[in-house]
């Protein structure tokens, strides 16, 4: 589904991304850990689209696109997300025109007819029910004075209306509380089928308590360092990213 | 070697204009004009057209536009125009007194008034003034005249016609009363229009104007509303305006309130060449309140000028300004905003914003408070932003397959409704958000093909 070969990638003439190497198939979870600057946040942001980066090498392949070549609209209406590590606050634009535009744009793409505000309304209510979300989110302008823990629900009910082929949630267990936690793994294990993949990108073993990974990897100084199943979380866990460091130092 | 420049000034060009007319201008006129047309010329000379260095209009040049030669229409042109056949306005689902005036004359062919409650006066301040004086004999000239602006003593002296409205006491005009103010001319032309609202005590009245222009003609549009808002009275007052670029639309409003009355006021500047809102509003009785609003869209080399004035001159009364600027391309916008608190006003609030989005290199866009506060017990803030569009939401947007461009145009959409949503009639707020889009995607682009569905 997703295939990354050998990206490179700077910001301000500073490289952060060297060389990434990265398979995701369908049906699969991957958590990409790794301490703060490793990279993260950079490789997640490339992906989904953001031109504040510049590319210095290596090809990403997104349902057999180069993903690299699209731009961060088509990305998302071919069945990339991006969960935000910090989500943005649009005041002025109510949460159901935003999620109405996004939804008909996607079947636009597909060459569906948009719905009527009954159908998207009706879609609405589900997804909610689904993630057990309160109704007052939708009522509000675009995460204007929300929580952080509303911001990140509310990204999971976005994913939820837009059925991506492949989410990368970047930070999403960050300033969560252990029940809005819950409640975010819950939707993410909700929403996953043999059809779809899930790159977790986290700092924290925590998330992994809820979202079981086939995959984790181990992302230090913009490289995959280590790559091994579910147990390597608990093992980075016990042993702190030093363990790491001092691996590959040594 | 010397040169003689033989090139008059245009404040002499209007001077002249005023001596060659001075008959013509007097008659049919009733007295309670004609008397201070002489006195308002006089003020008008003290200043003149001001230059750069009148700190009113220090970025706002009308010097250029009363260089060109005008036509003006000192005498009704009855029948010039069958407005049934050119305009058809169907401003969908506003259900409206509609009343229609052409280059500042009143028009009275499609009868205005006829719906209106009894003891409601709607027609033409010139035909008033003749016909009932003492309607208006206490309330003409009364705010206008005490203003230092050149342009107001200008249109005192000038004055024809307007629209003239009377809501007598604890009358509430249910159905909006909208005005459409047309300026129609093959020759370039001046047009002085003076209109005036009277809201007597416990009244409610929602008016409606919106400037057009019909020809391609170059318009020097000078209007002067008066209204006073009399004791637990409600005005609503909005204007949409929408000149094309060759025009230059002076627009000076003065708003009294009285005790416990209520002021909504608006102006919406979709289009046109030039344009300068000055805007008065004072406050004579306690616990009256205003809100005050402006939102601009320029292109092109377009400039809007809005320039207010709160009078707080009695106490436990409040402010609210919102005035919100999206400039594209070389256009050019200002804001000045001064709140006076006099000594004796105390628990005033007042509160004035601004904000400002560029979305080219090239517009620029000027702003300045100033708070004159002469009492010690007051709550009054103010605050000005200018930026661009914001990236971070753009970039979230365009991640939710939102296109670059819709997402351009929902932020923008987004920042004009706060403005937007200050309107109290809810069919008209609807309709302006949605000629703000299609503003904003360029469709508005001359009134020939405004969505006001002129059939023109």
């Amino acid at each position: 589904m997703l295939s990354i070969k050998n990206l490179r990638a700077s910001v301000e003439g500073k490289e952060i991304l060297k060389g990434i190497n990265l398979e995701v198939k369908a049906g699969e979870v991957h958590a990409i850990m790794g301490p703060n600057g490793s990279g993260k946040s950079t490789l997640a942001n490339i992906l989904a689209g953001k031109d504040d980066y510049e590319i210095l090498e290596g090809e990403v392949t997104f349902l057999g696109q180069d993903l690299l070549e699209l731009s961060p609209e088509v990305r998302s209406r071919s069945g990339l997300f991006l969960g935000f590590q910090y989500p943005v606050e649009i005041p002025g634009v109510p949460m159901v025109n935003f999620l109405k535009a996004s939804v008909n744009e996607h079947r636009k793409f597909k060459g569906l007819a948009p719905l009527t505000a009954g159908e998207f309304l009706k879609l609405m209510r589900s997804k909610k029910d689904m993630l057990h979300l309160d109704t007052e989110l939708t009522n509000r302008s675009v995460n204007e004075g929300f929580s952080g823990g509303e911001k990140k629900k509310n990204e999971i009910f976005q994913m939820a209306m837009l059925e991506p082929k492949l989410a990368i949630l970047d930070e999403t267990d960050s300033g969560l509380d252990i029940d809005a936690l819950r409640i975010v793994a819950e939707g993410v294990n909700a929403l996953k089928s043999p059809e779809n993949a899930t790159v977790l990108v986290t700092h924290y073993q925590r998330l992994l308590d809820y979202i079981v990974p086939d995959f984790v990897h181990v992302l230090y100084n913009g490289r995959i360092v280590k790559t091994g199943g579910k147990e390597l979380a608990f093992e980075l866990e016990e042993k702190g990213y030093d363990w790491i460091k001092n691996g590959i130092e040594n | 070697m010397s040169v003689i420049s033989e090139k008059i000034s245009p404040t002499d060009r209007v001077v002249t204009l005023f001596e060659q007319n001075r008959e013509i201008l007097n008659q049919g006129s009733s007295p309670i004009l004609n008397r201070v047309r002489e006195v308002s010329m006089k003020r008008f000379i003290q200043s003149g057209i001001p230059g750069f260095k009148n700190e009113d209009y220090k970025y706002t040049n009308l010097q250029p536009a009363f260089e060109k030669s005008y036509n003006q229409e000192l005498v009704r042109e009855s029948g010039l125009i069958n407005l049934n056949e050119v305009f058809k306005c169907n401003l969908p689902e506003l259900d409206s007194h509609l009343v229609f005036l052409v280059n500042g004359w009143f028009y009275s062919g499609n009868n205005p008034g006829a719906e209106l409650p009894k003891g409601v006066v709607l027609g033409s301040l010139e035909q008033i003034a003749n016909e009932k004086p003492e309607l208006l004999q206490n309330y003409l000239n009364r705010q206008a005249g005490l203003s230092n602006d050149p342009f107001v003593a200008l249109n005192t002296a000038f004055v024809k016609d307007g629209f003239f409205m009377f809501v007598p006491k604890g009358v509430a005009v249910e159905k909006p009363v909208q005005i459409v103010n047309l300026l129609s001319s093959e020759a370039n032309l001046m047009v002085t229009q003076r209109n005036l609202v009277i809201a007597e005590a416990g009244s409610q009245v929602k008016i409606l104007v919106c400037d057009h222009t019909l020809t391609t003609a170059s318009f020097l549009f000078n209007s002067v509303t008066e209204v006073f808002v009399g004791d637990d009275a409600m005005v609503d007052a909005y204007t949409i305006q929408n000149h094309h670029n060759q025009s230059t639309t002076i627009n000076s409003s003065f708003f009294k309130l009285q005790h416990n009355s209520n002021l909504v006021t608006g102006v919406v500047s979709l289009h046109g060449g030039l344009i300068r809102n000055n805007l008065k509003v004072t406050f004579s009785g306690e616990h009256g309140e205003a809100n005050v609003n402006g939102l601009s869209f320029t292109d092109k080399k377009q400039h809007v000028d809005n320039y207010t004035l709160i009078e707080h001159s009695s106490p436990n009364c409040l402010s609210n300004q919102i005035y919100k600027n999206i400039l594209d391309d070389e256009s050019t916008g200002a804001f000045s905003g001064r709140i006076h608190v006099a000594r004796d006003a105390q628990q005033t609030n007042a509160f004035q914003r601004n904000n400002n989005v560029l979305l080219s290199d090239k517009a620029k866009m000027q702003t300045k408070p100033q708070l004159i506060i002469d009492a010690d017990d007051v709550k009054c803030s103010h605050g000005a932003t200018v930026g661009q569009i914001n990236e971070e939401a753009l970039f979230f947007m365009r991640t939710r397959g939102i296109g670059e461009k819709d997402a351009r145009m929902m932020l923008m959409n987004a920042f004009a409704h706060e403005v937007v949503q200050k309107i109290s009639i809810e069919t008209l707020r609807d309709r302006i958000d949605e000629l703000i889009e299609k503003r904003l995607n360029g469709e508005v682009s001359r009134c020939h093909t405004c969505s006001y569905q002129c059939n023109c």
